[in-house]
């Protein structure tokens, strides 16, 4: 199993380091034709508004917006962006891949970036036998606002979704790549695995 | 990782780095620049009063831009703004930190408030890029509480020769102390004139325990890969955009040729078109006192 990550720009190293970490070989997509070698693609941290701009000059806005339809798929902060089916803050161009309005910049500037342990709930819990918490790094992040029914969360940080997951497809507006743990790798692995 | 270094405020500041990683930083002195630049895919944009050519070319004292200028483009745009201040000048980053910029660049394009001191960065909540031209320079700046750091170059020179041999020095002094033993750091401590704890981690890890970007020339697609290739991680483009005959163009080619730096082709095609680059200097006819890569210790 090859795990894509998106690497127009952006957080892609600690990702790569995790998926090492847990043995997997991952690959770092740039073109479309790359997209038929992976069972999975994680859209990392970095600015969306420069993503959106290289996916289209690199041709690839099309077939990913293909790819992440049916395929393990995992967006964090910018990447979860990439996702929603509706932007604001500003309004910019989306994936359409989740039934979700997400605010970019929502808490605030980097001044309000922060680190908070957060808690998993039932839906997690039902999932992963490990419930501790774990460490939420929020950069600049977003919010999810509105978030279809069917769509599972599976942590908050103080009553708000912050990691959601429909299908195969999952969104966490925290970057678990800069932490210590490699929990929800795992478990975006699990999804690859099943899916595979 | 950066993490193993500082705690969980360091953890935020170089998480913000890690986000800009592989792509380009932009020189902006007002909101309509500031939106070029957004369009054409910069991943953040600094703002200051003058860019450095002209600061080079009118001479005078070059200081921390106006704060009504830096909130007009913190309002226009949605990607991180970070704002220059004069090395050693703390009341400057003050300012820009009740501002709420994103980052903040203690730079030796304005001209020195303290020749003797840089600021005390831990102190801050925002985080600090500084300049380096070497790894002792860089480790003292990352010592002082900087999370990233760029190499120097010669900036407003449009000539990318500088931001070579400082990108070339660093990466050849990290590879040297990866070959040493460990009773032989704390002389290389002294030597460098860099914190023993910093030159251990880097024997140890082989690379700056924050990310490191170039700066300081860049004024073309090839030279962003360049700078890519010799181990930058992102490009600061300064002066190179704003004073060609094709700014928009010639930014987003700058975007494309960073993110595809591995492939030729694309430089090739995205070069193409892009009218006159910023004229550029010769680095030999700057007088010692011209050269802002001097400044900062």
């Amino acid at each position: 199993m090859k795990v894509g990550i998106l690497a127009l720009q952006g957080s892609v190293q600690p990702h790569e380091e995790k998926l090492k970490t847990l043995g997997v070989s991952s690959l770092q997509v740039r073109y479309p034709e790359q997209l038929t070698e992976i069972s999975g693609i994680i859209l990392p941290g970095g600015e969306s508004t420069s993503m959106i701009q290289l996916l289209k000059l690199n041709q690839v806005w099309n077939p990913l917006k293909e790819f992440v339809k049916t395929n393990p798929t995992w967006g964090i902060c910018a990447g979860s962006i990439l996702l929603a089916s509706r932007v604001t803050n500003p309004m910019q161009e989306c994936l359409e891949a989740l039934e979700i309005e997400i605010e970019r910049n929502s808490y605030g500037r980097q001044n309000e970036s922060f680190i908070d342990k957060l808690t998993p709930n039932e839906v997690w819990k039902s999932f992963c036998s490990k419930t501790d918490p774990i460490e939420g790094v929020f950069i600049r992040a977003p919010k999810f606002k509105k978030i279809q029914s069917d769509i599972q969360v599976l942590f908050e940080h103080r009553g708000e979704a912050v990691m959601i997951q429909k299908n195969q497809c999952l969104a966490s507006t925290f970057h678990p790549e800069l932490t210590d743990s490699t929990l929800i790798h795992q478990y975006f692995l699990n999804l690859c695995g099943q899916h595979h | 990782m950066a993490s193993q270094i500082g705690g969980t405020e360091m953890k935020l500041k170089t998480g913000l780095a890690e986000m800009l990683k592989g792509g380009v930083i932009m020189d902006v002195v007002n909101r309509e620049q500031a939106v070029i630049a957004e369009k054409s895919g910069a991943v953040a944009v600094m703002a200051l009063e003058r860019v450095p050519s002209d600061i080079r070319k009118e001479g005078g004292v070059a200081r921390m831009s106006p704060p009504e200028i830096v909130e007009e483009i913190m309002n226009a745009v949605s990607i991180p703004v970070m704002a220059k201040c004069r090395i050693g000048h703390f009341a400057e980053a003050m300012v820009l930190e009740a501002l709420g910029v994103d980052y903040i660049d203690e730079s030796e394009v304005l001209t020195p408030a303290d020749e003797q001191y840089h600021i005390d960065k831990m102190d801050f909540k925002t985080p600090f890029v500084c300049g380096a031209r070497n790894l002792g320079e860089a480790l003292r700046r990352i010592g002082e509480g900087a999370a990233m750091i760029r190499t120097k170059g010669e900036a407003g020179s449009g000539n990318i020769v500088e931001a070579v041999r400082h990108l070339r020095t660093l990466r050849s002094q990290i590879r040297r102390l990866t070959t040493l033993g460990s009773e032989e750091l704390m002389n290389e401590a002294k030597e460098l004139g860099a914190p023993l704890a910093l030159i251990q981690w880097v024997a140890r890890e082989g690379k700056l325990p924050v990310p490191n970007f170039a700066a300081g020339g860049i004024a073309t697609p090839a030279d962003a890969v360049l700078a890519m290739y010799l181990g930058a991680e992102s490009v600061f483009v300064g002066s190179g955009i704003f004073k060609s005959s094709n700014p928009e163009k010639l930014a987003s080619a700058i975007v494309q040729a960073t993110t595809n730096y591995q492939n030729p082709k694309i430089v090739a095609e995205c070069s193409k078109g892009l009218g006159s680059p910023m004229r550029g200097l010769d680095i030999h006819q700057l007088k010692a006192e011209e050269r802002l890569s001097e400044r900062g210790w």
